[in-house]
């Protein structure tokens, strides 16, 4: 017997062993309201909202973690039920600080649906509230213990999913706060920044650090020239905070929006990531041709930067060279364009949108000033732009589509899929296959490293070089398993991709709100569908790539591309 | 052979040894010595002789005669005087001294004698020295499970003993038992949960400072009956005498073929191992307690499933308290009709309490299960101090119930309790005397339970810091008579949703206070 037959509300349900009476009530579309509860996540019971009668037992039980039993009786709409999952959100909105009106979550908080939800429509009990930290440490992450409901979803997605375990419980009761050990800021411990703790808190408690006041303030100086580009997963995941369903692409709209902030330049970050493809898909070829440390491992997504070096700095001869495609674009705009359009660098300012909150981290990094400024001065999340655009007024949904300006805007396919986990992989094989074999690749859709599996696998045949044996993770936790495999030297990898959050850039910490398989799933989609229905879907048929190496950096690795394109690795502590 | 006309037994227990037992020890020897009476009377360590809070004490044999507060400065008195010229020195005399029988079930008309199970061995013999242990008996009832038994005869003889959990909800230790035997595995455990957090309580302290082998016979038999290979004892870390006498006797029993591969030649092997606790109340929940055994933060873990299935590193775990454990050697030696010879029909054997505030004799005591508080306040703890009138008791430290005058003939055991919505709990019986002010007493439980909250789930969190905010402004003359209603509401509501037993049980003491003493709740309100 592999299923287990029970009642809820009187309909008999029958269910997977191993099921909890939540995913019983789900199965008979009966609906529970959940708080702590995070799907993929966690289930630990500890908000008491799914809370549930089962007959035969005195307290009631939290659906999220109560196994389903043959034969039990549950009830879920009973007055004992209604009357404790009010009072454990009542006791949750006595402890808060009622900021709705100014908190970033207003409108997409699940303490406020939930209290809604279950008609709490009193705040009976005053009272201390506890006294809750606010951490500013972090150039990426803003902590405000006071919203923090103590769901605990950060704490484990950061320990679970991402083996960061940067965030757990100091002090006990009452006094209990999600804070790093020893009561240390964000900013000052093993912290990856990857921001997927701001996707998950259910409140306002964890949000990016706000930067839009800075470039509205670059924006209205008349003095500044202001560029501003976009990731690739942005344009999968911004029309989510303007109604669209996930997974709508809204690349026009997104570039037009951008034009009506009053930015003098938009460029993309898809031509720098394919640019990103011509030198790492070069300095793979080189390592494999001269001998070079292998696996290669890509070096795009900054949370997984700050991860090997923490927790794998003797791994760092690994990583490639090349920066991010951001800090890419960010030092030619303000050398190669500053010096082609005759504007002072000084009085540039470069804006990134990404769906990354490391990214924030990144451009503050003292490596990131190549061009003899900072490369990329702001890093604002897809969050915050939605946040722009809605301050502007814009009526996104009825934007005429617009476009990219030269000569950093043009993008292939291979960029645009850069957005989700074995994306970089994908673009790399295609441009490394046809630079090293010298001849065309006809099949270009490398589906073995697409999806949502954590780890995937692959080996390709490349005429004159052999096998190439290639391995994608995403998620940190995935990572971290792929690094001891390369410590334990079983693995035998030529190249290997690794996005920090679980999905790719897609699933960034910087990204509408919420995420999940589903949602990760169609957003890669949309990107997908991008990459097919482009005239080019190979970084190196991108003829503005062609122009920018005739004109500017000559060669791949050369000169110049090592000066403003690659960068170094600083090892750091644990602790 | 010497012959030794006295012996003087001194209490090394963690109260007497702050103050001054080892001082007291030494200049007692040092000034026999002078006398030249160190060949006839010898100076012995045992653990607690059941009386706290009064100073070094120590007893005398032949004569049995209990001397409390002694400091070094009364040593040369009371050696020239009892030991050199036979008389007592009656100023130091320990008038309330309690006696008791050891279980023999003999009836002299004393109430003040306490047939004694558990504490058999304290204040008798050595603590530290496994030899005295094994001839007062010791580890015969692992030797004779081990040769005339079946794990499943074990799990029987202590499920027909009647014999119920002691750490305080009263679950019969012989189903528990039970269950872990049918659980299927091929590694089991055994974890005595000596974190004792229950205020007021000290009982599983003495037990384990004053026979710490008892404890062990106890978890060999039980990691025989349930099949398991290794113990732990999980012990409070403040409690360092504790673990020093348990480190020592598991040593010892390791070097007598008692702990470790094939004890007494049979097929059965086990070891236990001590942890340090760090302090937090709710591991002495059982699921907490694994978790932080597991060396992770102390929070309580959802059940099901129960430990039985799935307790430490996910295996079958048997988690017994003290002085559960304690008993079973006993059991196991005597036969379960023996022990269901001592308590009630429904309640059998016998229960060690600690008495305590403004009794006369504050201290440690066994009595049968079914004595009457009555009996337990006025005879074993001396009645009130300083002729006060008795007003009410906290039974069974803070997550226990408060009683008033009315219930002082009510028998104490585990069912009995219940029908009158209290609960033996963790065997602490705090006894308050007509000064006390009630509304102070409760206040300082929520106080307590506010800080030793977890935090793992909302009700208990931030319910109890609701209660302490509600009750400070009752103590500060500031609440309202809806505010008593609302401490209701809040702990019923706190009964309902809370994560473990510690936001459950709030709801005991707040209204069993506001049940007995009302009027007195009444009076501080507008």
């Amino acid at each position: 017997m592999n299923t287990i037959r029970l009642s809820i509300n009187g309909q008999v349900v029958e269910v997977e062993k191993g099921s909890t009476i939540l995913d019983a009530a789900k199965k008979a579309n009966i609906h529970i309201p959940t708080l702590c509860y995070l799907p993929e996540v966690q289930a630990i019971g500890a908000c008491r909202v799914c809370l549930v009668e089962i007959e035969g037992i005195g307290n009631l039980q939290a659906a999220c973690v109560h196994p389903a039993i043959e034969g039990m009786k549950v009830h879920t709409n009973t007055e004992k039920v209604r009357k404790a999952r009010r009072f454990s959100v009542e006791m949750i909105l006595s402890n808060h600080p009622m900021e709705c009106l100014t908190c970033a979550r207003n409108l997409n908080c699940e303490l406020q649906k939930v209290a809604q939800e279950l008609g709490v429509n009193e705040i009976r009990f005053a009272g201390e509230k506890s006294k809750g930290i606010i951490d500013e440490s972090s150039p990426s992450i803003r902590r405000d213990n006071n919203k923090c409901i103590l769901c605990r979803r950060c704490v484990t997605v950061c320990e679970a999913i991402q083996s960061v375990s940067a965030l757990s419980l100091q002090g006990r009761g009452f006094e209990t706060q999600v804070m790093p050990a020893f009561e240390n800021g964000l900013g000052e411990v093993a912290c990856t920044n990857c921001g997927q703790c701001s996707l998950v808190c259910p409140v306002g408690a964890i949000t990016e650090k706000d930067d839009t006041q800075a470039v509205w303030d670059a924006l209205s100086d008349p003095t500044k020239f202001v560029i501003i580009q976009d990731a690739p997963a942005v344009r999968a995941a911004l029309g989510e905070e303007f109604g669209y369903p996930p997974g709508t692409l809204v690349t026009g709209k997104m570039l037009a929006a951008a034009r009506k902030l009053g930015f003098d330049r938009v460029f993309d970050t898809n031509f720098a990531a394919d640019l990103t493809i011509i030198e790492e898909g070069s300095e793979l070829l080189k390592r494999v041709k001269e001998g070079g440390k292998l696996p290669l491992i890509t070096s795009c997504s900054p949370g997984w930067i700050k991860f090997i070096e923490h927790f794998y700095p003797e791994l760092l001869p690994h990583l490639s060279t090349c920066k991010s495609p951001h800090q890419m674009l960010g030092a030619l705009c303000k050398t190669y364009f500053a010096k082609k359009e005759g504007i002072n660098p000084k009085d540039m300012v470069v804006v990134s949108v990404m769906p990354c909150t490391a990214k924030k981290f990144e451009c503050t990094r003292p490596e990131m000033t190549d061009s003899g400024y900072k490369d990329v001065d702001y890093v604002l999340t897809t969050r915050e732009f939605a946040k722009m655009i809605k301050e502007a007024g814009i009526d996104f949904r009825n934007l005429e589509d617009g476009t990219y300006d030269n000569p950093m805007g043009e993008y292939t396919g291979a960029a645009t899929i850069f957005g989700a986990t074995g994306g970089v992989m994908e673009a790399a094989l295609r441009t490394a296959y046809e630079l090293a074999t010298g001849k065309t690749l006809e099949d270009i859709d490398f589906v073995q490293v697409r999806g949502l599996n954590g780890i995937k696998e692959a080996t390709i045949p490349v005429e004159g070089i052999g096998d190439v044996k290639v391995a994608v993770a995403h998620g940190l936790g995935n990572a971290r398993k792929l690094m001891e495999r390369i410590k334990s030297g079983e693995a035998g990898y030529h190249f290997i991709e690794i996005m920090a959050c679980p999905g790719g850039c897609v699933g960034g910490g910087g990204q509408p709100i919420p995420v999940d398989a589903r949602i990760r799933t169609l957003r890669a989609q949309a990107l997908y569908s991008e990459d097919k229905s482009l005239k080019y879907r190979k970084s190196h048929e991108n003829p503005s790539i062609k122009k920018i190496y005739e004109e500017f950096l000559k060669e791949p690795l050369g000169e110049k591309s090592h000066k403003l394109l690659h960068t170094k690795y600083t090892p750091r502590n644990r602790y | 052979m010497n012959i030794v006309r006295n012996h003087i037994l001194i209490s090394i227990d963690a109260g007497t040894l702050m103050a001054g037992a080892r001082a007291v020890e030494d200049a007692l020897i040092k000034e026999l010595t002078k006398y030249g009476l160190d060949k006839e009377v010898s100076v012995l360590e045992t653990g607690s002789l059941g009386i706290t809070g009064r100073g070094v004490v120590l007893v005398v044999y032949p004569e049995g005669i209990y001397y409390a507060d002694v400091t070094i400065k009364d040593v040369p008195e009371l050696v020239e005087e009892h030991l050199l010229k036979g008389r007592p020195l009656k100023r130091l005399i320990l008038t309330e001294a309690p006696k008791r029988t050891i279980i023999t079930k003999e009836k002299t008309g004393l109430l003040k004698e306490q047939p004694r199970i558990v504490l058999k061995n304290c204040g008798f013999i050595n603590p530290e020295n496994i030899d005295e242990y094994i001839a007062a008996g010791g580890y015969e009832a692992i030797a004779k499970a081990l040769q005339t038994m079946t794990p499943e005869d074990v799990v029987n003889e202590v499920k027909e003993s009647g014999l119920l959990g002691r750490g305080g909800a009263g679950f019969p230790t012989g189903l528990k038992w039970e269950f872990a035997i049918k659980t299927p595995g091929d590694e089991k455990f055994v974890i005595c949960n000596a974190d004792e957090g229950e205020p007021g309580t000290f009982k599983d302290r003495l037990i384990l400072e004053g026979d710490p082998h008892k404890l062990l016979e106890g978890m060999l038999i039980a990691g025989y009956a349930i099949r398991a290979t290794t113990g732990f004892v999980y012990i409070r870390g403040e409690y360092s005498l504790s673990i020093e006498r348990i480190e020592k006797a598991i040593s010892d029993a390791r070097s007598y073929g008692l702990l470790g591969k094939n004890i007494l030649e049979s097929n059965f092997s086990f070891d236990i191992f001590v942890k340090k606790g760090a302090g937090a109340y709710v591991c002495g929940e059982e699921t907490a307690l694994i978790e932080s055994l597991e060396g992770k933060r102390g929070h309580p873990r959802n059940k099901p499933p129960f430990p039985i299935n799935a307790g430490l590193w996910g295996k079958p775990t048997l988690v017994n308290n003290v002085e559960t454990l304690a008993n079973v050697p006993e059991i196991i030696r005597n036969g379960a009709a023996w022990y269901k010879g001592y308590g009630t029909e429904k309640c059998s054997g016998t229960k060690v309490y600690t008495i305590l505030g403004h009794v006369a004799t504050p201290g440690l005591i066994e009595t049968e299960m079914g004595t009457t508080l009555k009996d337990i306040i006025f005879e074993y703890g001396g009645g009130i101090r300083e002729g006060k009138a008795f007003k009410g008791a906290l039974i069974g430290g803070a997550a226990g119930a408060f009683i008033g005058p009315e219930m002082l003939d009510v028998k104490m055991d585990f069912i009995n309790l219940r029908e009158y919505a209290a609960a033996l709990g963790s065997g602490a019986i705090l006894v308050m005397n007509e000064d006390t002010d009630m509304v102070d007493m409760l206040k300082s439980v929520l106080h307590f339970f506010k800080h030793e909250s977890c935090g793992h789930c909302a009700p208990c969190r931030l319910g109890t810091a609701k209660l302490v905010d509600i009750i400070d402004e009752i103590a500060a003359l500031k609440g309202k008579k809806e505010d008593l209603e609302r401490m209701v509401e809040i702990t019923q509501a706190m009964k309902n949703a809370s994560f473990c037993p510690l936001g459950q049980s709030v709801s005991l003491p707040v209204s069993s206070a506001l049940k007995y003493f009302r009027d007195e709740f009444m009076a501080r309100v507008s």
